[in-house]
């Protein structure tokens, strides 16, 4: 039960000139599930470490609960970590792996033991309990290192990428299960991925970084719909949102040379910023193909048949150069490579600054 | 520094052609027992009658344990068996013991919470080893003589921990480097002390290192000849120097001193026997992945 504040909170490693975490703000909420994405050295994990004390905090602070734990050691925080690679302590068995944090706390024998059960209860350990890590599989590994995470009932859960070792299918099963589990419990959680399907699928806000320096932090869906800038656009959806460099003329902007409609309001912003190129961005399932004629003309390349749905690459001339849009598509797809499509734009469209922020 | 890791099954590199792989394994069957032509013919002297073993080699004779029994209970000479032996066993003990107490947090050191320059600090220990023993035997000499220290078991109990001290501290420095960072941020956040991490969760990941670093120790110190029998050639030395104080002015010695040689070496093949078959590293095994 905690909410968690970083307030303008660093790291920077010595000998680097740039902060791998740069004055990070960030207000995460009691009992919330909390996703930290963004490509790899995009300082996620740092920040994650931070809040866990193995890592200084240069400068700014971190709060538990209100209290300022910024110069606390990771022992007096209240809070459990779930590694990647899971950290078991190989010389000992599931049972004093998960009761370990409890020996520490001098927590009677005959507790530890009770509250070890419950959490092997949970996560369907129980036979396991008297096994070394060694002798278990990957996923019983990764339910091993939460079970050592819940059975000390923490203020907060660390997740450094706790999913990534394990196979597809284990990892969605595992995320349902995760998602699950933290709803039960209802504590706080912090979870780092670079998996942005990870993010968007158990977040119950997701906070993007790049750089060390937070790009938007918003519900899965918010961040979908209204990307703050270019970065959160292209990371977040899968497949990627079409994105490209268009020169405005005459106020107007143009895809493939087809004049994109924008609403009044996005005139009007678009009106206020100066600067030629912009970046427009459309989803792939808002293009379509149209058999009316007007519209962009190009060839599909590459055809994704995944059968509940289809990607299309189309090869389109925008601005001289040759580019590609990927266009989605319900159920099976006729296409193939080498046909000649048109496509329309029907659905929202993002404008982005030549600075990167949407407008 | 991995000691006694096996190295996989090689496929043969020439292998296509059975004739050139016949040759080789010839060859290293030679090789192998050229190297180890010595001890052997070192074994087989000990068990001679002396005009035997000094007589043109050969390899059919009676055998007997004569030899054995005469430098074991000879008590002739100022060091006898039983007092080389147990003057050995308590020096190589007790260095070795001192060098591990003062090794182990030096690595750990080293190799989990490294300072500033920690690889100056790693080369001034190893840069110990580069002067030659020769070069500084005279001022240690004349110390051990100011300290009243010649003669006695406590100045090769000190030379042999400082001997072996950066050895230990650069192989555990390998061993603890290989415990994953995360297992022992973990026991951080675990709540577990210093101290608790070391003991709790570190050491039973290097104990085979330990061991392996341990063994060694022994081994050098167990060997150690220089020093004995330049600091303390009499009464309170040890088995080299007994072996040494084999050799004869007149009179046949050649398979007195093999046996006297079998004798000291016997300690040193059997214990890295025993570690061999049990110290391959099982290090960290199942702790990642």
């Amino acid at each position: 039960m905690a909410e968690v504040r970083y307030e303008a909170a660093s790291r920077l490693y010595p000998g680097s000139e740039i902060p791998a975490v740069n004055e990070l703000n960030l207000d995460i909420a009691d009992g919330e599930l909390l996703v930290l994405v963004g490509p790899s050295g995009s300082g996620k994990s740092t920040a994650l470490r931070m809040l866990a004390g193995l890592e200084t905090v240069t400068s700014g602070s971190i709060h538990i609960n209100d209290v300022d734990v910024t110069l606390k050691p990771p022992q007096d925080r209240d809070i459990a970590m779930v590694f990647q690679n899971y950290a078991l302590y190989p010389s000992m068995t599931v049972a004093e792996n998960m009761g370990f944090a409890l020996k520490q706390a001098k927590v009677s024998k005959e507790q530890r033991a009770e509250q070890v059960r419950e959490a092997a209860r949970i996560l369907d350990l129980e036979p396991y309990l008297d096994r070394k890590p060694k002798n278990l599989s990957g996923g019983q590994r990764q339910r091993v290192a939460m079970g050592r995470a819940i059975v000390r009932s923490p203020q907060v859960f660390l997740m450094d990428e706790p999913l990534s070792n394990l196979d597809a299918k284990l990892r969605v099963q595992t995320r349902t299960e995760l998602v699950d589990l933290q709803d039960r419990l209802d504590t706080t959680m912090v979870y780092v991925t670079h998996d942005q399907v990870e993010a968007m699928t158990m977040g119950h806000r997701v906070a993007v970084l790049k750089d060390g320096i937070l790009q938007q932090v918003a519900s899965p869906r918010e961040l979908y719909r209204r990307p703050k800038n270019r970065f959160v656009a292209g990371f977040i959806g899968s497949p990627a949102m079409n994105l490209l460099d268009v020169d405005r003329a005459d106020g107007q902007f143009a895809l493939a040379g087809t004049t994109i409609e924008l609403t009044d309001e996005m005139r009007a912003a678009a009106a206020a910023v100066d600067g030629t190129t912009f970046g427009v961005g459309v989803r792939p399932e808002h293009l379509k193909f149209t058999s009316s004629g007007s519209g962009i003309a190009g060839e599909v390349s590459v055809v994704e048949a995944l059968g509940s749905e289809s990607f299309l690459h189309v090869k389109v001339q925008h601005e001289g150069r040759e580019q590609v849009l990927v266009v989605h598509e319900a159920g099976d797809t006729e296409l193939v490579r080498g046909d000649n499509v048109t496509i329309v734009v029907d659905g929202p469209v993002h404008v982005f600054s030549p600075d990167g922020e949407s407008v | 520094m991995a000691i006694f890791t096996r190295a996989p099954k090689a496929e043969p590199i020439l292998g296509q052609n059975r004739l050139v792989a016949a040759l080789l394994g010839l060859l290293t069957w030679f090789i192998g027992l050229l190297f180890f032509f010595p001890l052997f013919w070192l074994v087989l002297n000990g068990f001679k009658e002396e005009s035997v073993a000094n007589a043109s080699p050969t390899l059919i004779f009676d055998p007997t344990l004569d030899r054995f029994s005469e430098v074991t209970e000879a008590n002739s000479g100022l060091l006898s068996f039983a007092e080389a032996f147990g003057n050995s066993f308590w020096i190589v003990l007790i260095s070795t013991v001192l060098v591990m107490i003062l090794a182990v947090p030096a690595a750990y050191a080293l190799a989990i919470r490294p300072m500033r320059k920690w690889r100056d600090v790693l080369f001034f220990f190893i840069s110990t080893k580069f002067l030659p023993i020769v070069g500084v035997i005279m001022p240690i000499w004349i110390i051990a003589r100011d300290l009243n220290l010649l003669g006695t078991r406590t100045v090769l109990v000190v030379l042999y921990t400082a001997m072996n001290l950066p050895l230990a501290v650069w192989m555990l420095r390998s061993f603890f480097a290989e415990v994953p960072k995360e297992l022992i941020e973990a026991a951080q956040i675990d709540g577990c002390s210093l101290l608790g991490q070391l003991r709790q969760v570190i050491l039973p990941i290097v104990a085979p290192g330990l061991a392996a670093t341990a063994l060694l120790c022994v081994i050098f110190a167990w060997n150690e000849f220089f020093f004995a029998i330049q600091l303390n050639p009499t009464g309170a030395s040890t088995m080299p120097v007994w072996v040494n104080s084999q050799q004869k002015f007149q009179g046949q010695f050649l398979a007195g001193l093999s046996a006297a040689s079998v004798l000291a070496t016997l300690p040193v093949v059997v214990a890295g026997w025993v570690a061999q078959k049990r110290m391959i590293r099982g290090l960290a095994m199942g702790a990642i992945k």
